[in-house]
């Protein structure tokens, strides 16, 4: 009999052909996925041609995603994308997505089925944690590290130990995922999971869509973690049912798995809540925040550029237009999402309401495009980070919050909740 | 390896936006981004920079986005080594897998002040502060780590393994 393990800990024994790992031990695994994006790929690009080698290890487990810098902002990352964009017609790498079907892509390879339950994935990029929540092992790396995987189709990992978060109850109103991993991350710090896997359990999680799941595991990176990970159920299945490119194994943690620590969280306890400039962490109950002025609200990312908030996003402007001199920017994350809010009427609402409604990208979340800001502006964003500079000038903040709250600060001009509104 | 140089003192949270800020992502020429190299934290910081001097900063060092131009903006702006008290953890794999050598060493940061004198010898993992004549010893790279490292970086390492397929 092994010894009783977590759902990452039997992933990973799995992908390196051992009947048990233990935390702390390094082990080489073969990858179900390997992914880059036009800023990491044309490094790792680089990289790999140093091997030495033609061809890389298996053009159908790769995904080249073009969306940090694109549609090209400029000369420079025009040359880097094209970089990567001949690579991928070399190689014959079929999870290449040009321009028209694109989205970001830790929403894009889910909605794809390109990643399921039980896979071993390395990213690079950090947020690649985000397939945590379909039950898989993913977790960002560097773009040596993909080159490698891109060789090889293996990479080394030290086993993590796993922290669990068992959350119970309901939410409250306008209480979101995001919200969840905000309480937590503002709990425990930056790195308060540092090289850690942060499993989350408990009958809140279980009433949870993938949309709210996907923006919580998206956040593990901001405590640090090197993953975070949700059991699959039946509303892992339902989502992955004519998705799935692949048939996908389900993981389970032993009743006796260890955990380096157990956190214990009520729902009734998480409040709509924002993190203040410049760490994550920093967070505080959006209703203590009513003071802080706003200049541009941000709706989209890998965190939250889903048609989940969308909707919500949608509920809370529909009727009402934005705050004057608010600049709303609304992002679907991928073209099937615009897609489907297109045909909801989610458009009409946007653009009533005074939004600026963008082909998908990651844009303004990174400080790249589509809205950067100027000294001393302060921006609203649904996206996972606000260090210093993230969106643009050093000297401009970023609050981060759900989809309900930046919506509703679009309209009020301050942070607000939605029930604030008139 | 030996290095020796003026200790540049910084923080604990040090994120990958402030090594090199995503509005500088657009190239991946080592010598452009070390122009820009922790611009947004300390606007000084290329100016002051000797070659082979050490950055030292408090815990979670690299924390943030998993950019390799971080660590290459680094040892391009002349950095010969990083102490820290931790690591963030992709900041750790790619320094390890790029060949810019880390050391995680709690002692030696609380020992170290900024413009300290400092002498290191990444094998044995020690660190000597010349100023203060203090000596502190680095957490020992576990030896998978140590053969990365030692063959110059995981590409190296690659090559063995798939060279000539
Ligand atoms: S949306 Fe933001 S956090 Fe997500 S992949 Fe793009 S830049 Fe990174």
């Amino acid at each position: 009999m092994p010894r009783p393990m977590t759902i990452t800990e039997k992933i990973l024994a799995a992908h390196a052909g051992l009947d048990e790992v233990t935390p702390g031990q390094l082990v080489e695994c073969d990858l179900d996925l390997v992914l880059a994006n036009d800023v990491t790929a044309p490094i790792a690009i680089k990289e790999f041609r140093k091997v030495g080698i033609d061809s890389v290890w298996d053009p159908d487990k790769i995904a080249l995603v073009p969306d940090h810098y694109t549609p090209n902002k400029d000369i420079k990352s025009a040359e880097q994308a094209k970089l990567m964009r001949d690579f991928a017609h070399e190689q014959k790498i079929s999870h290449y997505y040009e321009i028209g079907c694109m989205g970001v892509e830790h929403a894009l390879l889910p909605e794809q089925g390109v990643v399921g339950p039980g896979d071993a994935i390395i990213g690079a990029d950090s947020h690649t944690c985000t397939y945590g929540a379909l039950g898989a092992f993913a977790t960002g790396v560097g773009s040596t590290d993909a080159a490698a995987g891109m060789a090889t189709g293996k990479a080394w990992f030290k086993v993590p130990a796993s922290i669990k978060f068992n959350i119970e109850g309901e939410l409250g109103p306008w209480v979101s995922g995001k919200d969840l991993i905000l309480h937590v991350i503002g709990m425990i710090g930056v790195d308060g999971a540092l090289y850690q896997s942060m499993e989350f359990t408990g009958s809140t999680i279980s009433g949870l869509g993938m949309d709210d799941r996907m923006t919580i595991c998206n956040m593990a990176i901001e405590a640090g973690g090197k993953s975070g990970i949700i059991a699959v159920d039946d509303t892992t299945r339902a989502y992955l049912e004519g998705r799935a490119e692949r048939p996908w194994t389900e993981y389970y943690s032993d009743p006796e798995a260890e955990y380096v620590a157990v956190f214990e969280i009520d729902a009734a306890d998480i409040k709509p809540t924002v993190a203040f400039p410049h760490l994550p962490s920093n967070t505080k109950a959006a209703e203590d925040s009513r003071d802080v002025w706003i200049d541009q609200v941000v709706i989209g990312s890998c965190t939250n550029g889903r048609l989940e908030d969308l909707r919500i996003a949608a509920s809370v402007l529909k009727g009402r237009t934005v705050y004057e001199g608010m600049r709303l920017i609304i992002i679907p994350a991928t073209q099937q999402i615009y897609r489907d809010a297109m045909h909801e009427g989610l458009f009409d609402i946007f653009l009533d309401a005074g939004a600026a409604v963008s082909t998908p990208t990651c844009g303004p979340c990174l400080g790249g495009h589509m809205g950067i800001l100027a000294a001393g502006e302060r921006a609203v964003a649904t996206t996972n980070r606000n260090f210093v500079g993230r969106m643009g000038d050093p000297t401009s903040e970023v609050y981060l919050s759900s989809p309900a709250v930046a919506a509703a600060t679009a309209i009020a001009g301050h942070i607000a909740l939605p029930d604030d509104l008139v | 390896m030996k290095f020796q140089g003026t200790a540049h003192k910084y923080g604990r949270d040090i994120d990958t936006d402030v090594i090199i800020p995503a509005r500088y992502l657009n190239t991946s020429v080592p010598e452009e981004l070390a122009k820009h190299c922790m611009e947004d934290l300390d606007a000084g910081f290329i100016g002051k920079i000797e070659f082979g001097d050490i950055l030292v900063a408090e815990e979670n060092f690299g924390c943030g986005s998993s950019r390799e131009h971080a660590p290459i903006s680094i040892k391009a702006a002349g950095i010969s080594v990083i102490i820290a008290k931790s690591f963030a953890r992709i900041f750790y794999r790619n320094a390890i897998n790029t060949g810019l050598p880390i050391m995680e060493a709690p002692d030696a940061v609380d020992g170290i002040s900024n413009g300290d004198e400092v002498e290191v010898d990444a094998d044995a993992g020690i660190i000597i502060n010349k100023t203060t004549g203090q000596t502190f010893r680095a957490q020992p790279f576990p030896p998978f780590i140590k053969e990365i490292i030692e063959k110059g970086g995981l590409i190296e390492r690659v090559k063995e393994t798939v060279g000539g397929r």
